[in-house]
Parts: C-alpha cells; structure tokens; sequence
C-alpha cells in the first residue's frame, strides 16, 4: 500500500501546488511573476540557439531573413505595361508571355493559398515542427532540443491538461451555478467574475503570454467587437480581458455543453445551424441584442475562417450591416514561442489543442482601437474594407482583398469578367481594327 | 534561380533533421529526378512544399480542380489553357515530374546553359522550348498549326463575352494574316518563331526563384 500512497501524496501535493500558484491569482487576476521567469529563459535560449545555427550554417545558405518575402522575384507592372507598354494596341502573339508568366507565378506561388498553412519561421525555435529547412549544426543544439522536448511534453503538458481540464469544469459548474440566481447585478459581476476566472485559467492553460494595449478603448456594451481571426484560441484570449456575447453555431458534444452552461449565466447568441443560413433572422438578432444597452457587445470574426495571422482577408458584409458602433481588435500572435494558425484541414480540434499545449507559449499582441460607425454615403462594403484597413495596420499584417472562403471554394466568376474586360479594353476598346 | 551547385544533385529525402536524421517535417513523397536536373535542389524542394499545398486531399497527384482553386490563375484570361497545359495526352492527373516538367520552362536562362553539350537534349527553358510553350497555349489539338479558328477560340476564352464575335474575327484573321507566310491559312510553329524573333523570350517568359 506504500505506493498508493505515495502516489497519493504527490497528487494532493501537485494539486495544492498548483491551486496555490496558478488557480488563486487566477481569480483575482493576478500574475505570481512564474510566467514571466519563465518567458525570459525561454527567449534567451531561443537567441542563444539562433545564434549557434548562424554560426553553424554552411556558407551558401546565409539565412534569409524576411520569410514573408515571395520566392519569386515579382514584377507587379499592371496588364498595360506588361503586355507592351504601348497605348491603343491591338492583341498580338505574344500577349500570351505576360499572360503565361503571371500564370504560372500564380501556380507557384500565391499570395492567399499560402495564408492558409503555417507561417514560415525566420530562424528555428527548436520545435520538430517547424524544422523545415534546417539541417543539423552541432552536438549541443541537438541537446538543448531533447531537453525541450522533455520539458515540454513531460513536465508542461500535464501541468497544462490540468490546467484545463478544471478551467473548463470549473466554466460549466459555475455558469450552470449563477444561471440559477434571478437576474439581477450580482447575478451579472458574479457570471463575469466566473468567465474571467475560467479564462485567465485555460491561457495560463497555453502559458498565454498576453500584452494588451489601448485598454482605453475596450469594447462598450452595446458594440460590436470585429478581430481578424487566426484560431478558435482568439476568444480566449479577447474574454481574458472583459466579457462578450458570443455569436455562433450551436454545436454538439463538449462545446455544446459549455455554450448551454454559459448561456445561463449571461445571454450569448447561439444560432442553430437551419437559423444560421437565413441572414435577416441573423441580423435581427443581433441588432435587439445590441439595441439592449445592458448587454455585452458582441464578439464577430468577419474573416469567417481561420487565416494564418500574416494577413487580413476580405470583411464580410454581414456584421457591418447591422449598425451600431464597431469596436475594431487586432490580434497579432508571435511565432516564434508557437504557432496559433488551426488548418482545420491538417488538424481537427483535439490534435490542436494537443499540439498548442505542446508549444512553449502562445505570446501575443493585443491591440483595441477607437471605435468606427458606417459614415453617410458609405456602404457596408465600403466600410467593411475601411474597418480591414484599420485593423491590418495596426496589427502590421498585409491586407487582401480575397475571400477566406477560397480555402474551400472557386473564385467567383465575377472577378475573373473584371480581368477580361480589362484586356477587351485593350484590344479591341479604341477601334481603330482594320 | 539559385545557381546549379556542383554539388551532386541529392534528394530533399536526404536533408538531414536535429539528429542527423530527416525529422518528421519531412515531405511524405521525396520527390524523383528521373530527367536531368531541369531545376536546382533548393528550388525543387520549394516546389514540393508548393505540390503539396495545393494537393488538397494528399492525393499525391493534382487535378485540374486543384489547378482551379488557385485564385490568382483562375482569373487570368488565359488561366484554362494554362491550366491544360499540364495535362497532355488526356491525362487527368499531373504527378510531380509533370508539374516539374511546365515550371521548367520559366526557367531563367543561366549563362552557363549556353555551352551545353550538343548530344545532351535541349534544355526546357531553352528559347526555343519557351515559344513552343506558348505555342501550345494557342494550338487547343496539338495539330503543330493554329488555325484561325483555333485563334478565334483562344480569344474568345481570353476576352469572354466583352467583344462581339465580329470584332474577334478581325483580330484572328489579321493575327493569322500578319504571321503566316507560305499562305496554308495557320501558323506552323516556324512562322510563330519567326514574328517573335525580335521578343526578349528568355527575360519574359522566365520566373526567378528567390530561396
């Protein structure tokens, strides 16, 4: 019986450790400095490895160091000058170079198939995973790995799936607890008391290093908040700091208990997914939410899909139509500590979630900016693209104008008219044909 | 393109990982070189990631529908022939060495490629090879000729319904006109060579690899 208890004994100590230094602080939000330490070392060894594969790379391969650049050398001239630079041309033979050239760029590169995979590292962070390029350097680095890799599948991934585990047991339980109360002001501090709690728990889940900045212009009630999406992880990180309605599918399984339990405790907006397809029922309901000064705002990804976090695609123009006042977020996560990007292609959620809390830290920048409302005579694209624009800048992301929804359907048609016409112009628009 | 090293050609299998081996980064189907090296190491592997990415359900070989989802090509005018230009002889599936084998033709022309040995076929990115390139993007059933109304066609997918039928007849006829020279009504690709002489080919028709 020695070994049962002993066994016992290290649970109920690990338990206590880890209420005493990560649980408490959690509810009254503060921060013990454990994570702090634990960042520093963590970039000094990162430097100190990037250092070792400098020195250690052959001399040919000099490390690039812009991985956002394309890999091909682009000349973006528009059609007219490079198909001949003269005005008033007619179609010649060799339109088809300029044509076939851009063609063939595209195949080898775009500028949206390749925001839909992971973001290239500059210099490696001694993750198996993002070693891509990088060929073996000396004794010591391989060491280091192995060290991180123990580190971090031994000691920080238990410690993380606890972690967890209460936090999202801790979230249903409590919702399910305050749901009961009547309505009322204690009923609404002690549900976003819960929420705060449960959340700053699940990112110290991901060892969540996250800087805020412009706490100014946090979302009000009675907005609407719009970030550019990277993972199912940015709510996480948005509620850490203040409350919002969610908006979204009603879902089975775990998530679709969490979503029952915590629309008890605080109205989120949960659609099913028939109601879903019918845009006006959408956008009434959130316009009574929001017309509802006493509610949360509302938290919208107008993206619609995840994108890998190195650029913002197109707005869709549903969120921006309901009126009210937006509340533009831009999320910016570090990739050197890890990498947010879900491909829900590659990973489904749970192998995900498995390989977020196998990363050493999710870091990330967190910027709130003044709030936007639609100007006369603009509409909801426009103002879509401008609310992009905001949020591509702050965030130092590039801006497309491509729908996210290419991950999984053609462009549309449309586009490719707007091409043509370009070229008809050229060729047969001044009539001078003989 | 980087520079073709001297050193021998290895597969991006053999690209050594942390512990000397490959990691699990690795591409699942090191890519063959069963031609002459027509691309350098480093690019090739840039070209795998590239093949895979756009393999959508890890078939292992690309569809025209994979080739179609690509939104910069699919709204370039002339992004169906391209497009088929990957998938001679009827096939429906382009594996990597085919995917190779078009790309190869962007190729810069490299200084050295000049003092080629003569037995030795002639480079894909040759001039030569780059105009029958584009001459395959006119010529839809690979007769070696463009009719006239294999022009008219090709025009028709490059403009959609922006010009009258009228307006596209003039251009074929004067296109064909301008470059046929033995009078059979089609450009052979000899003629199309010859209207081109003049046209920088290689620096056009040439993709630059950065990494």
């Amino acid at each position: 019986m020695e070994g049962a208890e002993l066994a016992g004994k290290i649970l109920s100590t690990w338990l206590t450790l880890v209420l005493g230094f990560i649980l408490l602080p959690s509810v009254f939000g503060v921060s013990l400095g454990i994570s702090e330490i634990y960042m520093k070392i963590l970039v000094k060894t990162l430097e100190w490895a990037t250092i070792r594969i400098e020195k250690g790379a052959p001399k040919e391969s000099t490390l690039k160091n812009s991985a956002s650049v394309g890999i091909i050398q682009r000349d973006e001239s528009p059609m007219e000058k490079g198909l001949s630079g003269l005005r008033g041309r007619d179609f010649e033979l060799s339109d088809v170079f300029y044509f076939s050239k851009k063609g063939l760029e595209a195949i080898v590169e775009d500028e949206v198939t390749q925001r839909f995979s992971s973001e290239e590292l500059v210099s490696w962070n001694l993750l198996t995973r993002t070693n891509v390029n990088f060929h073996y350097i000396s004794l010591r680095l391989t060491m280091v790995w192995v060290l991180g890799v123990i580190v971090r599948y031994c000691v920080l991934l238990p410690l993380r799936v606890t972690l967890a585990f209460i936090g999202i047991s801790l979230l249903v339980i409590g919702t399910t607890l305050v749901g009961q109360l009547p309505d009322s002001s204690l009923k609404n501090w002690l549900s976003e008391l819960v929420h705060l709690t449960c959340c700053r728990i699940c990112v110290r889940a991901l060892s969540g290093t996250i800087h805020y900045h412009n706490k100014q212009h946090r979302p009000q009630k009675g907005g609407i908040c719009v970030a550019n999406h990277t993972s199912p992880i940015d709510v996480l990180i948005l509620t850490t700091d203040g409350c919002y309605a969610m908006v979204g599918q009603v879902h089975g399984g775990l998530m679709g208990i969490i979503q029952r339990a915590m629309v008890k405790a605080c109205p989120h907006v949960w659609f099913e997914r028939s109601e879903m397809k019918d845009r006006h029922l959408v956008t009434k309901r959130l316009k009574e939410h929001i017309a509802d000064k006493k509610k949360l705002p509302i938290l919208i990804f107008p993206e619609g899909t995840c994108i890998n976090n190195t650029s913002v695609m197109m707005f869709k123009k549903g969120s921006f139509e309901i009126g009210g006042t937006i509340h533009p977020v831009a999320i910016k996560y570090n990739p050197q500590f890890g990498d947010a990007f879900w491909n829900s292609s590659k990973y489904n959620m749970v192998s995900y979630l498995l390989r977020m809390m196998t990363s050493w830290a999710i870091v990330c920048d967190v910027w709130y900016m003044p709030p936007m409302t639609r100007e006369d005579g603009e509409d909801a694209v426009q103002f879509a693209n401008r609310v992009k624009s905001a949020i591509a800048t702050q965030g130092g992301l590039t801006e497309l104008p491509w729908d996210g929804g290419l991950k999984r359907a053609k462009v549309k048609d449309t586009f490719k008219e707007e091409q043509q016409k370009n070229y008809s112009k050229m060729i047969a628009g001044n009539g001078s044909l003989n | 393109m980087i520079a073709p090293s001297s050193r021998p050609p290895l597969s991006p299998a053999h690209l050594p990982g942390p512990l000397g081996r490959v990691s699990g980064a690795r591409p699942a189907a090191s890519p063959p070189t069963p031609f002459p090296p027509a691309v350098s190491q480093a690019s090739l592997v840039r070209l795998h990631h590239r093949f895979q990415a756009l393999d959508r359900n890890k078939k292992g070989y690309l569809s025209r529908m994979d080739l179609q989802q690509i939104g910069a090509l699919a709204v370039n005018p002339l992004g169906d022939r391209i497009i088929e230009s990957f998938f001679p002889n009827g096939s429906q599936r382009v594996d990597f060495p085919g995917f190779v084998r078009v790309l190869a033709h962007f190729r810069p022309v490299e200084d050295e490629d000049t003092d080629q040995d003569p037995k030795k076929p002639e480079p894909l990115n040759s001039r030569r090879n780059k105009l029958h390139y584009a001459f395959q993007l006119y010529d839809l059933d690979r007769d070696g000729k463009i009719s006239r109304h294999e022009m008219l066609q090709v025009l028709r997918l490059m403009v959609g319904v922006q010009v009258t039928e009228e307006q596209l007849e003039n251009i074929a006829d004067r296109t064909v006109q301008e470059a046929d020279e033995d009078g059979d009504g089609a450009v052979s690709f000899l003629e199309f060579t010859k209207s081109l002489e003049k046209m920088d080919v290689e620096q056009k028709m040439s993709i630059r690899i950065l990494k």
